[in-house]
């Protein structure tokens, strides 16, 4: 018996290794998703993944720009009435046809979502007073206060067939359960499939914590059908497994491999790589409200970092184009502003950030330093590419000008609690931008808080410019895009010239693959099937 | 009494002498004697035969990063075991990296021997209620692997030579404890002992002029491997990402540092630390080791 | 007897408790959850929402307590970071590690003891004094750089074995293994060897220990005098002898190496529980941090518990008060 079965194991596992099939595709992440609920961590690999089984009203393309997806379109009242017309002829995987009643429970399980993280999705229809559907196809959203970035928002809200629970009529009223009469889900109960039911290029086969995600091709789906008939994910966290295995032909494609290691695939004909500028820029945030700051000592007792003219000469102080090449191995992009150009919201041509420490060191005189001064720049170590490393080099840079640099790096689950409890004088950041628009990092980062913390969460530096505040505020409910736009322009410059954030790169995000594939990259860092072809 | 300390101490001396003389004869052991002068003669004179003083940012420059073993660098200076990501003489930094591996190896003993003896030694003098509450907390310790215990410290009160010795020592002073307990159990079974109590001296001279001197050889052989132990836990928790501050690397925040770059081929960053730190923790296991077989102690 | 076993009970479960005061305490202590779990955007309303449901917004000793009554009642929480149950992450980690340190352990004992026969068989010839050098040279290896050299050697210069990570598997009564997948196997040899040579190193001189000591007893050198071939000498009497203690060892090392193998784990970016261990630490997943701790201290609590009953049973000398030195 016991012989019997080894036979048969021995069998299967031969099956198993034999050659992949080549319409299925196996790619290596980084890091993994941490749920198949689409609604419950507004994570990039959480969403990169819903991507793929479920779609949302909108979704952004390889450079954030908003397209059609189950809505064809949509226009706004001038207020904040929002109309969706809502695509035709689509069905769930289950073969359930997709009506505006989907995007209503959709909506209302985003809002009775007892496991998901703050912050995750429901922050974006709790802005919602009403959602009605005058007929199927049609979806009326309004809004609380006028919300430019609402279509942007709502390519994230993965909308989720309403036949996976009993109900009734189906209305966005919260109080009343939106007429669902079953318990709503929570996240555990998606992880074996039987409620990630979505109308998506692909639909959910297995999930396996730690070892792997698997899709088959949704043969309903409505667009174009994938050339994929199946695709696994495979959680690889280190850099150098993750290239190993592409090129021992375990992987198919391969995200984030080390930037070093783009040489050693540069010249083999068997695979290919793609780099593509991302969103998230990587910067320094300072401490210039708080006098003394816990981690600056200057001979005079004071905290420098409250002086322009030494966050000017700071700022000099930095190579970036050296950091670029010699850390990040050429895979950034310098960053003059807060956002890429080319994308809304962002200059066309920021004023270069140049590299002058005998610049720096006369800014430092001018401004009482002449001998500088004493300062401990934190860090991340485990969050950014290559964080400690960018911040120690910086250290470098700050202290052959004569300002004293020392580094802290340590863990996230320890950097982000006491950077938000104001510990630091000089703290590293990073912050990639969901919508695609300046606002985002100039509301969350730059802008003074305002009660509710909606905006300005994140400005830990006190940095605090009445003018800028006017501009982002009038911003972030301006309707018209050219003329949003234009003042987030107005706004940013404000910020670069005010120094209390110094930027240093924008990260890029690269992929390797076999040369017989074609892959697209996206600003947003998403890893997806649907950027991979077969290459002609 | 006095007697009987006078014979416990020649046998003391002669056992000492054996030990002298084992050492003397045997190849390894005396290799390992050897190396380990050197390694600490490096370690105390690296400041004056560094090439360059890795902890002095200024003195790095990140144009020089990750440059092969017996590259020249732009300010003419040869990198003879390369550099690391941030432009750091490998050579200079091994140099300075041994120095902080000793400090906190040396330190950190020292002050968990001193806890650990005083606390076997309590438990062991005045049993009952005191020893069993010293020696359930010393089970309790060393019930846990130490270098979850001290991840978990450092991740609280974070980076520094200084806090890394505190967590080293919070992990380490039970093994002494225990130990000492035992030998000063034995001790105090002896007439001497007996007799002292009997004459009436007080418990602290007891304790610190019979008990102490008389039962701490075995503890102090012990603490030779511990050392070794010491050093390799903060190199472990430098490569967890807790430990020493990054500016100020040790030989095991070296060698986490090359972990990413070596599988790219830049393998001195990695491997250079590496050879030093095994020399080093191999060299006091050796010795600590030959020490222990000659005084016969029953370790761990 | 009845009393003795009460005690050990009363004293087991103050352990687990003391345990469990101090792992919460030292992973509350490292930082707060929240600020990693939830973006920076979120509005000061739901942020709190959330903190109200997870219950940090209670003091340290209220939450412990909270901990503490759903322990008794089998639940030991939900991960922050999955929103499932801690002990189900837990359980599904524990295969990866359990055939990682199978296979480590064999190699150990398959090398080290006929290494230690060896040299305790002849504890001064040249080859014997070479095997106990090695052992030394086994125990100062750090397991991480150990690590990192066995990648380097065989995965970057010879390209024999895979770098990391956990290969190809196969489902053997619902339990995933890669024991039994050329892939898999290829993917466990390096972290194995690395967890086996530290254990080798004890093997060694555990059996060569053992082995002197049993070859200068009575009974050994009876038979020899009366001319028992020295292979059936080691077969049938040393090894007997020294088996008892090997296996103990062994059978302790096979616990804690189930429980904490993390360096290893980490190294190899091997998907075990001890890598589990470790990432929850730095994603402040505390529940799992705890239900991890608990379920290891449960463990070894529970084996002492039996092993010191046993021991009590069988040997009339312990003294039943529980002093035990």
């Amino acid at each position: 018996m016991h012989r019997l079965l080894i036979f048969a194991f021995v069998a299967s596992t031969c099956l198993l290794s034999a050659p992949a099939w080549a319409q299925s595709l196996k790619i290596a992440l980084s890091s993994e998703p941490t749920a198949i609920d689409p609604h419950y961590h507004d994570l990039t690999p959480n969403n990169a993944l819903a991507a793929h089984i479920f779609d949302g009203l909108t979704k952004q393309d390889e450079q954030q720009k908003v397209l059609p997806n189950l809505a064809t379109s949509w226009e706004n009242d001038g207020q904040s009435r929002w109309t969706f017309k809502l695509r035709e002829g689509v069905t769930f995987s289950n073969g359930q046809p997709f009506t505006a009643d989907d995007v209503i429970f959709s909506f209302c399980r985003t809002l009775k979502n007892e496991t998901a993280i703050a912050g995750s999705f429901a922050d974006i229809t709790g802005n919602f007073t009403a959602v009605e559907a005058p007929d199927p196809q049609t979806i009326v959203i309004t809004t609380k206060a006028p919300d430019p970035l609402l279509p942007n928002f709502l390519s994230s809200i993965a909308i989720l067939s309403s036949s996976i629970l009993p109900h009734d009529k189906l209305t966005f009223d919260v109080a009343k359960n939106c007429g669902v009469t079953g318990a709503w889900p929570v996240v555990g109960d998606f992880n074996d499939g039987k409620l990630a039911i979505g109308t998506g290029p692909y639909k959910f086969k297995s999930y396996t914590k730690g070892t792997s995600v698997e899709l088959e091709r949704n043969d309903k789906y409505w667009g174009q059908s994938e050339p994929w008939a199946n695709v696994t994910f495979v959680p690889v966290p280190n850099a150098g497994p993750r290239l190993a295995g592409l090129l021992a032909g375990d992987y198919d494609v391969i995200e984030n491999p080390a930037a070093r290691d783009v040489a050693r695939i540069k010249d083999d004909k068997r695979f290919s790589y793609v780099i593509t500028p991302s969103t998230r820029v990587i910067y320094f945030q300072l401490d210039v409200e708080r006098e003394p700051s816990p981690f600056v000592k200057a001979e005079n007792g004071k905290n420098p970092l409250k002086d322009p003219k030494v966050r000017k000469a700071m700022s000099l102080a930095i190579d970036r184009d050296a950091i670029i090449k010699r850390i990040m191995d050429g895979a950034a992009e310098p960053a003059y502003q807060f956002l890429p150009n080319g994308m809304f919201g962002a200059l066309e041509n920021p004023p270069k950030l140049a590299y002058d420490p005998a610049a720096a060191k006369k800014l430092l005189a001018e401004a009482g330093y002449p001998n500088g001064f004493q300062i401990t720049l934190s860090t991340t170590n485990d969050r950014y590419i290559n964080d400690s490393q960018i911040t120690q080099a910086v250290a470098q840079y700050l202290t052959q000008v004569g300002i004293r640099s020392e580094v802290d790096a340590m863990a996230r689950a320890i950097y982000f609690p006491r950077r938000a409890k104001k510990e630091f004088s000089v703290a590293l950041g990073g912050w990639g931008s969901t919508s695609g628009e300046a606002s985002s990092f100039l509301k969350q980062w730059a802008a003074t808080p305002d009660e509710a913390k909606t905006i300005g969460g994140s400005n830990y530096g006190g940095y605090a410019d009445p003018e800028f505040d006017k501009l982002i505020r009038t911003a972030i409910t301006t309707l018209d895009d050219a003329k949003r736009a234009e003042i987030l322009k107005q706004a940013g410059v404000k910020v670069i010239e005010g120094g209390a954030f110094i930027p240093l790169h924008f990260e890029s995000t690269i992929w390797a693959y076999k040369a017989n594939l074609k892959y697209t990259g996206r600003a947003d860092q998403f890893t997806m099937a649907m950027q991979v072809k077969p290459a002609k | 009494m006095t007697a009987s300390r006078v014979v416990a101490a020649d046998a003391d001396t002669a056992l000492r002498y054996k030990v002298l003389r084992r050492i003397k004869s045997r190849p390894t052991t005396r290799g390992a004697v050897i190396l380990l002068g050197i390694l600490l003669l490096l370690a105390l004179l690296a400041p004056f035969i560094a090439p360059q003083n890795p902890h002095d940012l200024a003195s790095l420059s990140v144009m020089d990063n990750r440059l092969e073993p017996g590259s020249q660098g732009m300010t003419g200076i040869t990198y003879w075991l390369g550099t690391d990501a941030q432009g750091r003489d490998m050579l200079s930094a091994i140099l300075y990296g041994l120095r902080t591996s000793l400090l906190v190896g040396l330190t950190s003993t020292a002050g968990a021997l001193g806890i650990g003896v005083f606390a076997g030694l309590v438990a062991a003098q005045f049993g009952g209620t005191i020893d069993a509450a010293i020696m359930r907390v010393v089970d309790f310790m060393l019930g846990f692997p130490s270098i979850l215990i001290a991840l978990v410290l450092l991740a609280s009160i974070g980076r520094g030579v200084d806090k890394v010795i505190i967590a080293i020592i919070l992990v380490q002073w039970a093994q002494y404890a225990r130990l000492m307990r035992a030998a000063a159990l034995v001790e105090r079974r002896k007439e001497y002992i007996e007799a002292a109590v009997n004459f009436g001296l007080p418990t602290r001279h007891i304790m610190l002029a019979h008990l102490l001197p008389n039962s701490i050889s075995s503890v102090l052989v012990v603490s030779t491997i511990s050392i070794a132990g010491a050093i390799t836990l903060e190199a472990t928790l430098s490569f967890l990402g807790v430990g020493v501050p990054v500016t100020q690397p040790s030989l095991g925040l070296l060698i986490a540092n090359g972990f990413e770059f070596l599988l790219s081929g830049e393998y001195w960053i990695a491997a250079f630390p590496g050879i030093a730190l095994v020399l080093l923790i191999m060299s006091l296991n050796l010795v600590g080791e030959r020490l222990r077989r000659s005084f016969n102690v029953r370790g761990q | 007897m009845t009393a003795y076993i009460l005690q050990r009970l009363i004293q087991s479960v103050l352990v687990l408790l003391a345990v469990s005061i101090v792992v919460f305490l030292a992973v509350y202590g490292i930082g707060d959850p929240i600020e990693l779990l939830v973006p920076p955007q979120v509005s000061a309303a739901e942020r709190m929402a959330m903190i109200q449901r997870l219950g940090l917004d209670l003091p340290a000793w209220q939450q412990y307590l909270g901990f503490l009554g759903n322990a008794l009642k089998g639940d030991l929480g939900y991960s922050f970071v999955h929103g499932v149950p801690a002990v189900d992450l837990i359980l599904a980690r524990l295969p990866a590690t359990f055939e990682l340190v199978l296979l480590a352990m064999s190699l150990a004992a398959i090398i080290g003891i006929p290494l230690g026969l060896l040299a305790g068989l002849n504890p001064e010839s040249r080859p014997s004094r070479a095997i106990m050098a090695g052992t030394i040279l086994g125990f100062s290896l750090p397991s991480f750089w150990k690590g990192m050299m066995l990648i380097l050697l065989f995965s970057v210069f010879l390209g024999w074995l895979p770098t990391a990570g956990r290969g190809e598997t196969v489902s053997v009564l619902g339990i995933p293994t890669s024991l039994l997948t050329l892939d898999g196997l290829k993917h466990l040899a390096l972290p194995a060897l690395n967890l086996a040579i530290p254990n080798m190193a004890l093997m060694i001189r555990l059996v060569a220990a053992g082995t002197t000591e049993a070859m200068t007893q009575d009974y050994v050198k009876y038979a020899r005098a009366k001319g028992v071939r020295s292979r059936r000498i080691v077969g049938r009497h040393v090894l007997r002898n020294i088996l008892i203690p090997v296996v103990t060892v062994a059978g302790m090392e096979f616990g804690s190496l189930v429980a904490f193998s993390t360096i290893t784990e980490t190294v190899f970016a091997w998907p075990g529980m001890g890598k589990l261990l470790i990432d929850s630490i730095y994603q402040l997943d505390r529940p799992v941090v705890v239900a991890y701790v608990m379920l290891a201290t449960l463990l070894f609590v529970a084996v002492n518990f039996l092993v010191d009953i046993l021991y009590a049973a069988l040997d009339p000398r312990v003294n039943l008060t529980g002093e035990m030195a």
